[in-house]
């Protein structure tokens, strides 16, 4: 893809990063942390790529490791988030619907 | 083995991302925040599925094998993590995700002889490795590994320095050279700048810098999509980013402060780290028995429940005290700060643990005028979110914070273990005001003598 169109996909993407969580209380900010961590972890996408490319035995080993790695940042993320969120669905449940 | 082509891969990749979105604006609400982190996992199990699907890719077995090691270790983690230390386990996460964006970044440069590649591998690199070597120290701070307070010594700005300048020509070289042992450089020096950027912050600042870190990380996986040519990486990547940094300055402006004066406050004051030793000043102890008089017989009472009280486990204890109270006609709130905990929103999601009617959790600025009218404050393992010197003493670490005024009360009443100060590592003088009470224990200890005394009454 040509500069100018990554160039135009980022900004507008800084734009909705922006706008998405401009209004969120307090009470929301760690699970609101919690799953934007989960999703950078879709870097895992890029190991993958990174690793499959491997001819060499280091240049795959390097690359498996940040599989690992990024693979524990994308599962554990969303697994953590979903924990903490759990709670707050709990809360709703036991008052009733209102 | 390549099942798409590229339209539906550039397809499927933009689905990803209009997930990634969705899912970030589900966590805006707490009607909405689960289904949106599901929302989210969907739409990176599309993107993971699209890359095998899509792309020639060697040594499938040894990558699905690392899969399957990554989740083994983290997904247990996760979900058997106590939420008392979640915020540790959210920087871990937070850091082998920049550690990961770098090490694809290092492993791009053999591939590229393009100029603006390189530079975007140098970003990588040197963000990623920062992200990394700052969670690291975040994680070790959080888990009490090494001291919770501000880390200065002589010098540490100018070895900042340094080591900033050092980076900077170190990644003009690389994009220049493509070097892959100035690139490895780069990310040493890149791990050495986030060990120097974190060890300065004192610890009640700890989880605005895990934000920062945060997106971070959001911004070496958007550098790390430029550096494959991938559009989901790029904006998703960008999406944490951004939203990563409004979040942060969200959290510092709740707290009073600004993120500059976080990261840089200790390297200006010099002599900000606050005491650690235990003052032999006189306070007034007092037995549970006291405690449940002064509580039995107020009109409202406010509980300003601290990190303490989540780490003795003691939410439960506390909820059944305040229904005793209320049963006894008293009228009885939570008052929460919003980075009460170790985390902002943190208190929320444990006392929400312990089945705390949500109407009964008043925010700080909903409540602060109401201390005026309570007759006791019962200030539960908390210390510097109503420590008096955040407005008083500007030489303070927390100076500028908003803090809960307890101090309005008739009477306040601190439940503590011991005299130690806070994780901030400040003096508390309400402690050795008049009217202040101490009850010294464990705090779910103590609530329990309380609430068995209280029934007595």
């Amino acid at each position: 893809m040509d500069g100018i169109s990554l160039l135009t996909i980022t900004v507008l993407a800084v734009f909705v990063g922006f706008e998405v969580v401009s209004k969120v209380s307090s009470t929301l900010h760690t699970p609101l942390m919690s799953g934007a961590n989960a999703i950078h972890g879709i870097i895992l996408v890029g190991a993958i790529i990174v690793a499959g490319q491997a001819a060499d035995p280091l240049v795959l080993a390097v690359a498996l490791l940040a599989v690992v790695l990024a693979t524990a940042n994308l599962v554990g993320g969303f697994v953590v988030t979903d924990r903490m969120l759990e709670m707050f669905r709990g809360r709703r449940d036991r008052e009733g619907p209102r | 083995m390549s099942v798409l082509d590229p339209t539906w891969t550039g397809l499927l990749y933009l689905a990803a991302a209009a997930l990634f979105i969705l899912a970030l604006m589900g966590l805006n609400s707490p009607r909405t925040a689960r289904r949106g982190n599901l929302v989210g996992a969907a739409g990176a199990a599309i993107g993971v599925i699209t890359v095998f699907l899509s792309a020639r890719l060697d040594n499938i077995p040894w990558i699905l094998g690392a899969i399957a090691v990554g989740s083994a270790v983290a997904a247990p983690v996760a979900r058997r993590v106590r939420m008392t230390q979640m915020p540790q386990l959210v920087a871990a996460f937070n850091g082998v995700g920049g550690g990961a964006a770098a090490l694809v970044a290092l492993l791009e440069l053999a591939h590229t002889g393009n100029a603006w590649v390189r530079l975007a591998i140098a970003f990588t690199l040197l963000v990623g490795a920062v992200s990394f070597a700052g969670s690291a120290v975040t994680f070790a701070k959080l888990q009490e590994l090494m001291t919770t307070r501000p880390v200065v010594f002589r010098g540490l700005p100018v070895i900042m320095a340094a080591v900033l300048l050092a980076a900077v020509g170190a990644a003009v070289a690389v994009v220049l050279t493509g070097s892959l042992p100035l690139a490895s450089a780069l990310l040493v020096l890149g791990l050495a700048a986030g060990v120097l950027l974190v060890l300065p912050v004192g610890g009640a600042d700890v989880p605005i810098v895990i934000s920062l870190l945060n997106a971070f990380t959001g911004l070496a996986v958007a550098a790390s999509g430029l550096v494959l040519g991938n559009v989901l990486l790029l904006v998703a990547g960008t999406l944490v980013g951004a939203s990563g940094t409004i979040l942060t300055r969200a959290m510092a402006a709740a707290m009073g402060r600004s993120v500059a004066g976080i990261l840089f406050g200790a390297f200006r004051g010099g002599s900000t780290a606050g005491s650690t030793a235990v003052s032999d000043r006189p306070v007034r102890s007092s037995s549970a028995e006291d405690v449940a008089v002064l509580l039995g017989y107020a009109q409202r009472v406010i509980i300003v429940p601290g990190y303490g009280l989540a780490v003795a486990q003691g939410q439960h204890t506390a909820a059944e005290l305040a229904k005793a109270l209320q049963l006894r006609g008293i009228q009885v709130d939570f008052a929460i700060h919003p980075v009460a905990g170790r985390m902002p929103g943190h208190m929320n999601v444990l006392l929400a643990e312990a089945n705390v009617p949500y109407e009964e959790l008043k925010e700080m600025t909903e409540i602060n005028s109401e201390f005026k009218t309570a007759d006791v404050a019962l200030v539960v393992g908390a210390n510097d979110v109503v420590n008096p010197a955040a407005k008083t003493s500007s030489g303070s670490p927390i100076f500028g914070m908003p803090i809960l005024e307890v101090a309005d009360a008739r009477q306040v009443v601190f439940l503590k273990r011991s005299m130690r100060p806070g994780f901030a590592g400040i003096e508390n003088e309400l402690l050795y005001e008049p009217r202040t009470t101490l009850l010294f224990g464990d705090a779910k200890d103590s609530l329990t003598k309380v609430l068995g005394a209280v029934k007595a009454l």
